[in-house]
């Protein structure tokens, strides 16, 4: 991936399946077969975008990559990082799972991982694919791919103008 | 000529066909013998199977100029006894005679060929509120359609059709063209794909003082059928032809639009093209096709129709049909092929193949004031 | 009495094998036909609910299920079928009228099966769409007979207004209520891409949509829902439904749970109440009251715009045709026993009124024999399901058609006939928030706009085919049209002959 992109959502054509729980799974399984994946890995590996529904409402709730990030503010180790994609991170060699990224996240998009309760579980864009399966197989357009724009937290939560202009440009995937 | 059941003979069933089309015209109105245009025609040989082939002459006949000159051909002499009957009801008959006819022996089994000078009797055409040239229209149709072996080859004034089954050059012998003067002479070669069984489908098609040869096959003619219909036109004899010459009629002579305007309703400019033009024309042609749409002619043709004051060569709009058009002097020639003409003129001053849809028109030259150009 | 005698209509297999319990078909269906029981961690399904909408199967990501027609048989009756049965049934529980969604399912013949096309060879060339042009513009509207000039040449003759139209094809009325407001929008922008038109059906025209008017013909019917001035003025066609080709002889019916806030203030209802239009228009109980409409229609939008009117099929609709075209139509919109519907009660759907090939030719005919048939235009609708039908109805006589199931076919139907519960699996036949957000109006209206690109394509290889370039040299040319499986009388009625012949 060459460009810096990011993941958008629109909430209005959200249909709540969870299809984008599923594939994130096998995404990050061993196999990559959704079968084997469910069969084998189901407790090995857990999804790290929440579909929250309260109808008529529902959308995925995921790492939002903010680019100014307060859990890589807050991480007492700097194991939350940006790379040069401007992608959130986490390396975690360098997590001693003190989970202030938890709760320092406004979106509550970073979980616990159930199987390791020592390290922080969020979206890492599918190891930095070209496109992460939460967009390939959202079935409704609800998640595209966007080129970024530089946007900060307060932007992220607001939805509003950016304060750095730069141009918007709509990529489709 | 073949015996064909009466199931298939055409007028039945629908015959498809190939052709060669030549025209002759000199603009001054001067006469000329026959013998050029049967010279032209019969170069285009190959184009002819021998199955049909015909001529219409104007300005034969001087004498008689203000009456309708009635060509008929009948199969039986019963036809003939029936239908005198109804020329003395609805009709003054100034003269009737035989047509001067030669034996050709390519030609077998003519059928007996009358001509007839006629005025239309005015309690006649008053009682049915008619003008004259409609009353002659309506006659006409009955006797096609009514009078069983009975068929009007053509019926305007100072003008005459001579068509029938063989070979242009042997009908051009038949009916002694060369002895005819005319100012204007139009010549059809026929290939059709199955045998016509009678002269009627032969070209040129007439009605009134309009004759149409025509080279081409028109995929619209159902579509032309329909709409002739709702004006009380009735198309007996399944040719593309017929309904050639009946929408030149409705559109110039009962619509009286212009002949230019007329040509582009058959053959129309693209809506590309159309799209392109100033604000002016644009409207125009845009809403002479919304009217218009079902006149339009699809498939390939090339057509020359004849009327007393012009000569008209026209061809559909992406000339799937060779036409070919010369000058000299007063004289205007069309062909489907250059070495017709090259035949019969051998040094023109102007010689040019017209764009698809783009008609060549002939006048004689004092009525040229009359017709006024639309855009 | 605590049981229902009505078996379950279908069967969902689940192959275990393939099925991971991702509750995505639990998440998806409307009619909660499948359920998660957290004790065994499995999904199981309630089989009696289930409609056979596909939504489930289409979301899958393993493809473990499969829908099938219960094979649960009666005893073999030729003339007692199961669905026979099973409606009796049905009236015995409830007491109330059949409903139906969607248009006429009953085996009797599709002529347009029965028609074949013809194809220019030696005598005539075909001609090639890919180099040479191909017109398929089309002009609906009263048309003048003749054209006349002014002494300098110019234009004298005015041209009532028209419909202009890229190709013979329109999105036939589908109300505001019927269909959500995200399936309404599709089909405007779709109509809007393409240049066509869409109608906006009896619901009115919601505010979002004013913008798409160039592309919209807005419909008077019966219950003159949303009917007011701006409506009147907001499209580029008027329509005045007299009948729709799935229920002739009654109005529409929209139950009061598909009355939401949207579609009441549209309507000008108030919410919640069921929205049922008359069966007559009560001021048009006459051919001299439908003139009267027309004209009064004319005068509020300063005959700027052509009016249409919307009849069903039925037995004398050449006559009523010709009615309605002296009464002053431009257009004259004629619906098949096959159209579609949101509601309607099945036996009015399945025994009213004739197919729309036959109405077709027969009107094109009468207003031939008229002579007027050149002065109004003719819209097809009732079941055109592809390119041949649309070329097969020009041929037959008629100016353009309309497409109704087709289109929501295009936007992700998959004619369960379930429309009138409101509980569409597809986003289309509801008004509940939760499901009309399962459609996307980008996506359906490409989807939309694809179907009618490739018709376009097809449409043009077939006239090509047939030694035409202009769409105007194919109307009404039966010529080009042979019947095959039919009998003498129905070739007669449908103008055609025989192939072979």
């Amino acid at each position: 991936m060459t460009k810096k992109m990011k993941i958008e959502l629109r909430e209005e054509y959200c249909v709540g399946c969870g299809l984008c729980e599923v594939y994130c799974r096998v995404a990050h399984s061993q196999s990559r077969d959704i079968i084997k994946t469910f069969k084998k890995e189901r407790w090995t590996v857990e999804p790290r975008v929440s579909l929250v529904i309260e109808k008529p409402l529902s959308f995925p709730l995921q790492c939002q990559h903010c680019e100014d990030a307060p859990c890589v503010k807050a991480c007492i180790t700097g194991a939350m990082y940006k790379n040069e994609l401007e992608l959130t991170l986490c390396d975690e060699d360098k997590c001693v799972g003190c989970f202030t990224c938890i709760m320092e996240c406004p979106f509550g998009a970073i979980k616990i991982k159930e199987n390791n309760p020592s390290l922080p579980l969020k979206c890492d864009f599918c190891f930095e694919a070209d496109e992460p399966f939460c967009v390939l197989h959202c079935p409704n357009g609800a998640l595209t791919l966007k080129e970024k724009i530089i946007k900060n937290v307060d932007e992220s939560l607001n939805d509003s103008i950016a304060q750095v202009k730069t141009e918007e440009v709509d990529t489709d995937e | 000529m073949r015996r064909v059941k009466e199931k298939y003979r055409e007028g039945n069933v629908r015959i498809p066909s190939g052709c060669a089309v030549s025209g002759i015209m000199n603009r001054q109105g001067k006469v000329f013998s026959g013998k050029e245009i049967i010279k032209s025609i019969s170069l285009m040989r190959d184009r002819s199977n021998g199955l049909g082939g015909g001529f219409a002459a104007y300005g034969i006949y001087p004498q008689y100029k203000d009456h309708y000159a009635f060509h008929m051909l009948y199969e039986r002499e019963s036809c003939r006894a029936k239908t005198e009957k109804f020329f003395k009801d609805n009709f003054l008959v100034e003269k009737a005679e035989l047509l001067p006819v030669s034996k050709v022996p390519s030609i077998k089994e003519p059928p007996s060929v009358w001509r007839y000078f006629l005025l239309p009797r005015e309690d006649k055409y008053e009682e049915l509120q008619l003008s004259q040239p409609g009353f002659i229209v309506r006659k006409v149709m009955e006797i096609n359609s009514s009078i069983k072996g009975a068929y009007v080859a053509s019926s305007g004034k100072d003008m005459g059709a001579f068509k029938g089954v063989g070979f242009p050059e042997d009908i051009g012998e038949f009916y002694n063209l060369e002895d005819y003067k005319g100012y204007l002479w139009t010549a059809h070669g026929r290939f059709p794909t199955n045998s016509p069984g009678w002269w009627g489908g032969a070209h040129p098609f007439t009605l009134l003082n309009w004759s149409v040869v025509h080279n081409g096959e028109i995929s619209s003619y159902g579509t032309n059928l329909r709409y002739l219909e709702e004006f009380g036109y009735e198309c007996t004899l399944q040719t593309d032809t017929e309904a050639a010459a009946y929408l030149f009629d409705l559109l110039i002579r009962r619509h009286k639009l212009p002949m230019e305007i007329a040509c582009r309703v058959l053959a129309a400019p693209f809506w590309e093209e159309i799209d392109r033009l100033p604000e002016g024309p644009r409207k125009f042609f845009k809403n002479m096709r919304i009217i218009y749409g079902k006149a339009l002619l699809n498939g390939p043709f090339s057509i020359i129709l004849g009327c007393n004051e012009a000569m008209v060569a026209i061809n559909d709009r992406i000339k799937l049909r060779p036409l070919v058009a010369a000058e000299k002097g007063a004289m205007l020639y069309v062909s489907s092929e250059e070495a017709a003409i090259i035949e019969v003129c051998s040094n023109p001053d102007k010689i040019w193949v017209p764009r698809g849809g783009e008609p060549v028109i002939g006048r004689i030259e004092e009525v040229e004031e009359k017709w006024v150009s639309a855009c | 009495m605590g049981f229902s005698m009505l078996a379950p209509e279908f069967i969902i297999e689940r192959n275990r094998d393939r099925c991971i319990d991702c509750r995505v078909c639990e998440k998806q269906c409307s009619m909660e036909a499948h359920y998660y029981d957290p004790d065994e961690e499995k999904v199981y399904s309630r089989e009696e609910k289930c409609i056979n909408c596909h939504r489930c199967i289409s979301l899958c990501p393993t493809r473990a299920l499969c829908i099938k027609e219960n094979p649960q048989e009666f005893k073999r009756n030729a003339n007692w079928s199961r669905n026979s049965i099973r409606e009796i049934q049905k009236q015995a529980q409830t007491g109330g009228i059949l409903l139906s969604g969607m248009g006429n399912p009953k085996p009797f013949p599709i002529y347009w099966d029965n028609i074949l096309l013809n194809a220019s060879q030696v005598t005539n060339p075909s001609i090639d769409p890919l180099r040479e042009p191909m017109e398929l513009k089309t002009f609906l509207g009263r048309k003048p007979k003749k054209l006349e000039l002014n002494q300098d040449g110019s234009l004298k003759t005015e041209v009532p207004p028209q419909l202009e139209l890229s190709m013979p094809v329109m999105f036939t009325a589908m109300s505001f209520g019927s269909i959500s407001l995200n399936a309404s929008t599709a089909l405007a922008m779709a109509a809007k891409e393409t240049d066509i038109c869409y109608n906006t059906g009896e619901g009115g025209l919601h505010e979002s949509l004013y913008s798409y008017g160039n592309w919209t013909i807005i419909q008077v019917a019966s219950g003159r829902f949303g009917v007011y001035q701006d409506y009147l003025e907001a499209g580029s066609g008027i329509e005045i439904k007299i009948g729709q080709g799935a229920k002739p002889g009654i109005g529409g019916h929209l139950p009061g749970e598909k009355v939401g806030e949207e579609v009441a203030s549209t309507r000008m209802i108030p919410k919640g109440t069921d929205a049922l239009s008359p069966a007559p228009h009560h001021d048009i109980y006459s051919i001299e009251d439908l003139r009267q409409l027309i004209y009064a229609l004319k005068e509020s939008t300063r005959y700027k715009k052509p009016v249409s009117v919307k009849i069903a099929a039925v037995h004398n609709v050449a006559a009523i045709a010709s009615g309605i075209a002296r009464a002053g139509a431009d257009i004259i919109t004629i619906d098949g026993i096959r159209g579609g519907t949101g509601a309607a009660p099945t036996r009015i759907r399945d025994s009213v009124g004739i197919p729309v090939e036959f109405a077709l030719a027969a009107v094109d005919e009468r207003l031939k024999e008229e002579g007027i048939r050149n002065q109004v235009s003719v819209v097809a609708a009732g079941s055109i399901r592809n390119s041949g039908d649309i070329v097969k109805a020009v041929a037959l006589g008629a100016d353009a058609v309309y497409i109704g199931t087709a289109a929501l076919v295009a936007m992700g139907c998959h004619l369960c006939r379930k429309c009138y519960t409101g509980k569409c699996n597809w986003g289309i036949a509801t008004q509940d928030p939760w499901l009309t957000k399962r459609l996307n109006p980008e996506i359906a209206a490409e989807r939309l706009s694809n179907l009618i690109i490739g018709w376009d394509h097809e449409f043009k290889e077939m006239m090509g085919g047939m030694g035409i370039n202009a769409i105007e040299s194919l109307k009404g040319n039966r010529h080009m049209l042979r019947g095959i499986g039919l009998t003498n009388r129905e070739l007669e009625v449908l103008g055609i002959k025989l192939a072979g012949e």
